[in-house]
């Protein structure tokens, strides 16, 4: 069900790049364990995020989590209506659910980032 | 509903009162005071303040049946542990409300307030002889208070050394949210610092976290023992790799229960630290207060501490507010002071022995606690464990569908409060148990046979316990609906 395009970061945020043009959100995985989601505060167009830095915050109804940006760049779109409304991401996380789109400031970013078979394996060892 | 659950304004009637007030004593409408000149008509209210009406005996029998509704420490046993409350031995109360300490007030002249002055003198010796650090500030409100006071002179420190780079601080990925909070509010960026497997500081992720941060490195905000209820064993370690890079190492005394009479954060490198003594010290507190929060620090950092400070000269106490370097006030007067009574006198009453036996028993409690339960659900870090220890329901979760939620919740039906869940954030599906040093051997065998029962009911009968609590008045609230779209006062 994960799509097999997409890279990860350990602590369960996806990217897909195309076209040096970066979407972001997080997985099934850190959906399903965060329990009920509440709030999404993500950043605004024409923020710039570095690799590995936070970009923003969900909060359930048990604990305030970090969002991790797998890459760097200059944010150009966001999913705003997430925001009011986040059950998109507990349907759809690698879809309708994704949270920003990042301009890559260095594709080579990409290379340290999980395969999707890495991203398996990271669970396994967390079940 | 029963409708004897009712709100008080439901239960309304206006003919009815619990009290009757006296007639006003100044003389009503003469011509040298009409009311009208005493208090213009425009800032007097016209309309009832609209107080619900009811009798007396309806009044307490109202708070008396809401009062029975509590789980609560004197009802029941409360693994929650200090966080929430431990035993608050009574004699404390009888202290608090004497009329020479309730009924006084810090604008009385000093020669009257000497006891009270004393009372602050001493217990911040005490405190510094627990902690092994020099000096005390009573003043802050609570525990965050007391990390943002201690914050607070950290800055100052390095802004009177002209070293405006320590912009960060390190915290563990264990830690209270209070920490990275704390930091938010008083400008520093923090970084995370990983646990290694066996729940402790990653020393390897401390050094790579100090290199990439030359000159930068503030503080660590350290939890001692940590969340997971265990005694960081490298401490000593730790703290000379933070003020080998210049840092100073701040403890978040909430764990300090664990180590009262045993072993002195001063004494294993930490420079500045906060007692929760509403926590460690006995005071009724939850639900928002009253705390205290004060903090200990060492001789470099004393001259940061807020004002005023209560010195001795000769046989006198005496307030002191002239002190160049402070912080300045964090805090009306000194304090939450019948916090700092109630605290004076559990130290006093168990004496130095004594508050060695609570750090003792607590610690003793919750590795029998432990035991027993590892029976039935996996601890999260198997060893011995300081005064409270962390579970996981990971696996339940995965064979039978049952999260730590539905463990807590039928453990109200079988009489007993709920433990904390789904803390520290670094263990899933997590149950953190504090016994306290208070309970029996019984209680501890019961709370363990619940839980045995509740396992067996996991596997028997999972539905049960979805549905759990069954005995409570409410069963599951809606909880994203209540973060969403709070109703914080009743409406008719």
């Amino acid at each position: 069900m994960r799509p097999a395009d997409l890279r990860y970061l350990e602590s369960h945020e996806w990217v897909r790049l195309e076209d040096g043009i970066a979407t972001i959100g997080i997985t099934d995985y850190a959906v399903e364990h965060l329990n009920d989601l509440v709030f999404l505060d993500l950043p605004k167009v024409g923020d710039d995020i570095t690799q590995g830095e936070s970009f923003g915050e969900v909060e359930s109804v048990k604990a305030v989590s970090e969002l991790y940006s797998p890459v760097g760049g200059e944010v150009v779109e966001v999913n705003e209506p997430l925001q009011e409304d986040l059950d998109p991401l507990s349907k759809d996380p690698f879809g309708d659910g994704w949270m920003i789109k990042v301009k890559v400031s260095n594709p080579a970013d990409m290379e340290s980032l999980l395969d999707p078979t890495a991203y398996e394996k990271v669970l396994e060892k967390d079940a | 509903m029963h409708p004897d659950d009712r709100v008080l304004f439901e239960k309304s009637r206006p003919d009815l009162s619990a009290v009757q007030t006296p007639k006003p004593a100044l003389p009503q409408n003469t011509s040298a005071h009409s009311i009208d000149q005493l208090l213009p008509t425009e800032l007097r209210r016209h309309a009832s303040i609209g107080l619900p009406g009811v009798g007396q005996l309806d009044l307490t029998r109202h708070y008396t049946r809401l009062s029975r509704k509590n789980f609560a420490i004197s009802t029941t046993f409360y693994p929650l542990g200090s966080c929430t409350m431990k035993y608050n031995p009574a004699v404390n109360e009888t202290v608090v409300t004497d009329p020479g300490l309730a009924d006084i007030h810090p604008y009385q002249n000093e020669d009257d307030l000497q006891g009270a002055l004393q009372l602050i003198f001493d217990l911040e010796r005490y405190l510094s002889e627990i902690s092994g650090l020099a000096h005390i500030s009573l003043h802050p409100a609570a525990g965050a208070h007391g990390e943002l006071t201690a914050l607070m002179i950290i800055r100052e420190h390095f802004r009177k050394q002209g070293d405006n780079e320590r912009r960060t601080v390190l915290i563990p990925d264990s830690a209270h949210g209070t920490n990275p909070a704390s930091c938010s509010l008083c400008g520093f960026k923090t970084v995370e610092l990983k646990s290694n497997s066996e729940g402790l500081v990653d020393i390897d992720d401390l050094r790579l976290k100090i290199d990439s941060n030359p000159g930068g490195i503030a503080a660590l905000m350290i939890t001692n023992p940590n969340t997971l209820g265990l005694f960081e064993r490298r401490i000593e370690e730790i703290a000379k790799l933070i003020h080998g890079a210049g840092g100073k190492v701040y403890m978040d005394g909430a764990n300090l229960n664990a180590l009262m009479g045993i072993s002195r954060p001063g004494d294993f490198g930490v420079d500045i630290m906060h007692f929760n003594l509403h926590k460690t010290f006995s005071t009724p507190h939850g639900t928002g207060g009253p705390g205290a929060g004060p903090i200990g620090v060492t001789d470099e950092l004393e001259p940061y501490l807020p004002i005023p400070r209560v010195v001795q000269e000769g046989e006198r106490y005496r307030f002191e507010e002239e002190r160049p370097h402070t912080i300045g006030r964090t805090r009306a007067y000194v304090g939450n002071f019948g916090v700092m009574a109630r605290a004076y006198t559990y130290i006093r009453a168990l004496g130095r022995d004594g508050v060695r036996r609570v750090g003792e028993n607590a610690v003793l409690n919750a590795n029998y606690l432990r035991v027993l339960l590892e029976k039935h659900l996996t601890v999260a870090h198997p060893r011995l464990c300081m005064h409270e220890f962390v579970l996981t329901a990971r696996r339940l979760a995965k064979e039978h569908g049952i999260k730590a939620t539905d463990i807590a919740k039928r453990l109200l039906d079988l009489g007993f409060h709920p433990p904390t869940i789904y803390f520290p954030l670094i263990v899933p599906e997590a149950l953190m148990i504090e016994p306290t040093e208070t309970e029996s051997k019984a209680t501890l065998d019961a709370f363990a046979g619940a839980f045995r029962q509740i396992m067996e009911e996991a596997v028997s009968n999972p539905d049960l316990l979805h549905q759990a609590p069954v005995t409570t008045p409410l069963t599951r609230l809606d909880e994203v609906r209540a973060v969403k779209q709070p109703e914080l006062r009743w409406r008719p």
